[in-house]
Order: C-alpha cells, then sequence, then structure tokens
C-alpha cells in the first residue's frame, strides 16, 4: 500500500543504518555511554519491537520506552469506575478493544462483561453515537480515552450529538495531554534521558510547538517521527545530528502528515468540547497537573461523569493501590527495563496481565514480551 | 489504537455529516472528513489521507512523502559515494 511500503524499503534503510553506524562511531558513542532517546510513544515502542529495530541500530543508540501508551497509564480508579458504569441498567458500555483486558483493582471489562454487563467494541466513536440513535430506550456510554491523537474524534462525536439532540449519549473522559507527564519526567534530576522522538500522530493533531519547552527548557532535542521503520531510522538519524553538532531543536521528520501548526479542525473542536482537569491521575506516575482533560460544563448531558457521579465528579475521591511487587512505574517512566520487574513472566504475561504495560501491544512489557522479550528471559533462566 | 492508516478517499457518502467512503487496503469504510474538508466534499476525491478510529485526520502531503523518500534515496547514494572513496583509498593505498 502506498506510503507503508515505501518507508519499508530494507536498501534504504541500509543506508540510513550506516549513516547512524557512522555518526555514532564519529561521536563515540558505545554501549555503556550511550545515547539514550526516548520514544515517547506505545506506537513507537511497538514498531522498534516488530522490526528490530533496536538491534539493528548500533550498540550506541538505547531506546528509552515512554509514558505513550493511553491504555497503559489508566490508573487502575478509572477502569473500576468504567465497570461501575457498565453495571447500571440500561447501560451499554462502548469502548476501544485495547481497554478490554486492561486490569482494575476489581476485574477487567473482559470479566466485567462475562459477567453479563453489556460492554461493546467499537473502532470509532461515531459507532457508539450509531448505537445511541438505533437504541433511544438506552444509554450509550464511550469510553474516550487517548492523547490528543483520539482527542478530537470523541470531541466530534459529541458535538454531533449535541447536534442531533441526542438524549442517550456520553463519554466517560479519561482523556490525557502529552507535554505535562514529559515535563514531569524531564524534572526528575536522575532521568537519564538525552533526546525524544515525538509521537508523529499527537502533532497531526497539535502541531509541533508543543514540544519547544524540551530544547528551550531542558537543552534536548526532539524529533516527530512517522511510524514506519524508515521513519524511525531518519528520526534517530536526525536526532544524532543535533546531538553532534550541540543543537537541541524540535525537528519533523513526519511532515508529510504533520503540518507546523497541527489542525485547525481539530484544535477547535478540542477547545470548544474540552478543558484541562486541576490535575489527572496517571498509572504509575501519580497525579500530574493540568494532564487530563474534561468535558466543558456546556456540554454536560453528554459527560458520563456527570450523569452518573462518578470518577471525578464523584463526591469522594478514592485511593487505590497498585499490584504487589510490580515495577511499572520505573518502566513507564524509561528507568528501568521491563525485564528488570519481579513479575515480568512472574504473574505478568499478556494472557493474565498484572499492569497495563502488559495488556496492549504499545505496552512496553507487552512488546518485549512478544518480540523477543519472553526469549531473554527464558535465556537468562 | 492510537496508530493510524493511510487509505485513499474514492467516494462521497453523505455531504451533511461530512461522511465519505475511504478505500483501506481494499476494505471501504466510512470515515467522517470534517479535519480535512476544506470546501466540497468531491473535492477530496483521490486523496490519500491518514485514517484514525473513522476520521480522515490528515491528508497525506504527497510531495512532502516524495521529499522524504528522496531524502532517503540519497542518504543511499551518498553511502555509495562513500563505500567509492573508501574503495579509492584501499586502491591507493595497494599502489603506494
Ligand atoms: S511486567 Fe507486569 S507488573 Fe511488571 S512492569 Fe510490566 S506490566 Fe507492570
Amino acid at each position: 500500500m502506498k506510503y507503508v511500503e515505501e518507508f519499508r524499503d530494507p536498501a534504504a534503510a541500509q543506508a540510513v543504518l550506516a549513516h547512524i553506524k557512522a555518526l555514532s562511531d564519529d561521536m563515540g558513542l558505545t554501549a555503556e555511554q550511550p545515547l539514550r532517546i526516548m520514544e515517547i510513544c506505545g506506537g513507537h515502542t511497538h514498531a522498534i519491537f516488530r522490526f528490530g529495530l533496536d538491534k539493528l541500530v548500533p550498540p550506541g543508540i538505547e531506546f528509552i520506552h515512554g509514558p505513550g501508551c493511553p491504555v497503559c497509564v489508566l490508573p487502575m480508579a478509572r477502569v473500576d469506575e468504567c465497570i461501575e458504569i457498565a453495571r447500571q441498567p440500561g447501560v451499554i458500555l462502548t469502548t476501544f478493544g485495547d481497554a478490554m483486558r486492561v486490569p482494575g483493582a476489581k476485574g477487567s471489562l473482559m470479566q466485567a462483561k462475562a459477567a453479563g454487563a453489556d460492554i461493546r467494541m467499537v473502532y470509532s466513536p461515531l459507532d457508539a453515537l450509531e448505537l445511541a440513535r438505533r437504541n433511544p430506550d438506552r444509554q450509550v456510554v464511550f469510553f474516550g480515552l487517548g492523547f490528543e491523537t483520539t482527542t478530537p474524534s470523541t470531541a466530534l462525536a459529541i458535538l454531533q450529538a449535541a447536534r442531533e439532540g441526542l438524549g442517550n449519549f456520553t463519554v466517560f473522559c479519561n482523556h490525557i495531554l502529552l507535554p505535562p507527564p514529559l515535563r514531569a519526567l524531564l524534572q526528575d534530576p536522575l532521568n537519564m534521558i538525552d533526546a525524544f522522538i515525538g509521537p508523529g500522530h499527537v502533532s497531526m493533531v497539535t502541531g509541533t510547538h508543543i514540544y519547544d519547552f524540551i530544547p528551550a527548557d531542558y537543552g534536548k532535542p526532539v524529533v516527530v517521527a512517522g511510524f514506519e521503520p524508515l521513519d524511525l531510522l531518519q528520526s534517530v538519524l536526525m536526532v544524532l545530528r543535533q546531538a553532534r553538532d550541540g543543537r537541541a531543536e524540535v525537528g519533523n521528520q513526519y511532515a508529510r502528515v504533520v503540518p507546523e501548526h497541527g489542525n485547525p479542525v481539530s484544535l477547535k473542536a478540542m477547545a470548544e468540547v474540552y478543558e484541562p482537569r486541576p490535575s489527572f491521575e496517571w498509572r504509575g506516575m501519580g497525579e500530574i497537573d493540568a494532564s487530563g482533560l474534561r468535558i466543558r460544563d456546556a456540554f454536560r448531558a453528554f459527560d458520563a461523569e456527570a450523569r452518573f457521579a462518578i470518577g471525578y465528579g464523584a463526591p469522594t475521591a478514592r485511593e487505590i493501590e497498585e499490584p504487589e511487587g510490580c515495577a511499572c512505574g520505573l518502566v513507564m517512566t524509561g528507568r528501568v527495563k521491563p525485564t528488570a520487574c519481579p513479575r515480568y513472566g512472574n504473574g505478568c504475561t499478556p494472557e493474565t496481565p498484572l499492569g497495563a504495560l502488559m495488556v496492549s501491544s504499545e505496552g512496553a512489557c507487552a512488546a518485549y514480551w512478544q518480540y523477543g522479550g519472553a526469549r531473554a528471559l527464558e535465556a537468562a533462566e | 489504537m492510537c496508530l493510524g492508516i493511510p487509505g485513499r478517499l474514492v467516494a462521497v457518502a453523505d455531504e451533511a455529516t461530512l461522511m465519505m467512503v475511504a478505500d483501506v487496503s481494499g476494505v471501504r469504510r466510512a470515515v467522517n472528513v470534517a479535519c480535512v474538508a476544506d470546501g466540497a466534499l468531491p473535492g477530496l476525491i483521490g486523496r490519500w489521507a491518514l485514517i484514525h478510529v473513522g476520521f480522515a485526520m490528515a491528508l497525506i502531503d504527497e510531495d512532502e512523502a516524495e521529499r522524504t523518500l528522496e531524502a532517503l534515496r540519497s542518504l543511499g547514494e551518498a553511502q555509495e559515494a562513500l563505500a567509492m572513496m573508501a574503495e579509492g583509498d584501499r586502491a591507493l593505498e595497494g599502489a603506494a
């Protein structure tokens, strides 16, 4: 298919790799003293493992996996609340498939569905909207989650529901913003990140300027990247060139999809429907200021938190502990690799995930497991 | 979930709700084009778009894609030139 195959051309990949290797040698990078590049996005983590890019690049380049998987950072309490909504009489809860197996303190959506709750997987929030039209006597709730990439789609769905005057459609909003957790990571003096590869599809919506603070305040290079192997390799090369020249700026490798200033329609819909919450909880990272979005009062009729008085809409908040012995928080913030978690393969596998990083194929632990991590574990035994 | 996939917009489905039909690897699906429609929908027929959860989120800039591929190809050419230079050096050494 166009724009997929072309960006997987092995000959071109070899050429880029040769340049990466030459530059890495020039800069004296080694496995002991590598350049540590955080790929922020779970989609990138997945692609790196799927195409074995971590093995193809020279040992002086180390990928650190970032917190950019919305399913993985979803706190247990939110999953529990979602299940609580799904159990209400007359409710049809709709969700992306990725969220089905995320463990909450009281099980997953999958388990709730098996126990009789009407939970349906959909491809698009528009499918949820259609279900609401076809089932006027039911309450259809869409489990809205995702970064800036996905937020416009639920905003547009809410705007469409408002235009149609649909009274039985709400969104349980768990949308989150990418820059706040990155700032939180960078503020940690122990962070080991030298440079970033930024998620192309977030910037497709927001543009590239959301990362300006990274070179400006922290002096680290950022390159916004596409998702094919050549995109990622070219981005590594662009990061290396910045590092060699002592530059730190925001580069755009994915200009075929990412306009500098983003997509105006998406940005307008997001701003119209959503506003930042004072703070939002991230699994493994705790509460982060202004990192989550909520539905504005003008669209309260479409807010599941308000309708079901739940979550941040509930009178009292609750605290839930992470599973015992898990290293989710450390893995999420790039401090340790999944294989260093005592529960990796020991109670936590994709079939029986303990932490959310093991659930979605975009989670670092699941990516390790699927593409060789399991082998590494066997080899170590 | 956060990934998109390129698809080609092939027909208008419903002008009022900004829906078009996209061909994604041979599979046809209705997608919302609110984010990329800037004028009449028929003008979008034939364009490639990045499709994410039922929405065309961006039009793929084909010239830009070509430029990126061109840059990648020229890396290949540069690599060839470097290889030839190395070859030349070896030849000189051999001659010395
Ligand atoms: S292996 Fe499981 S418990 Fe350990 S960090 Fe990964 S998801 Fe969390």
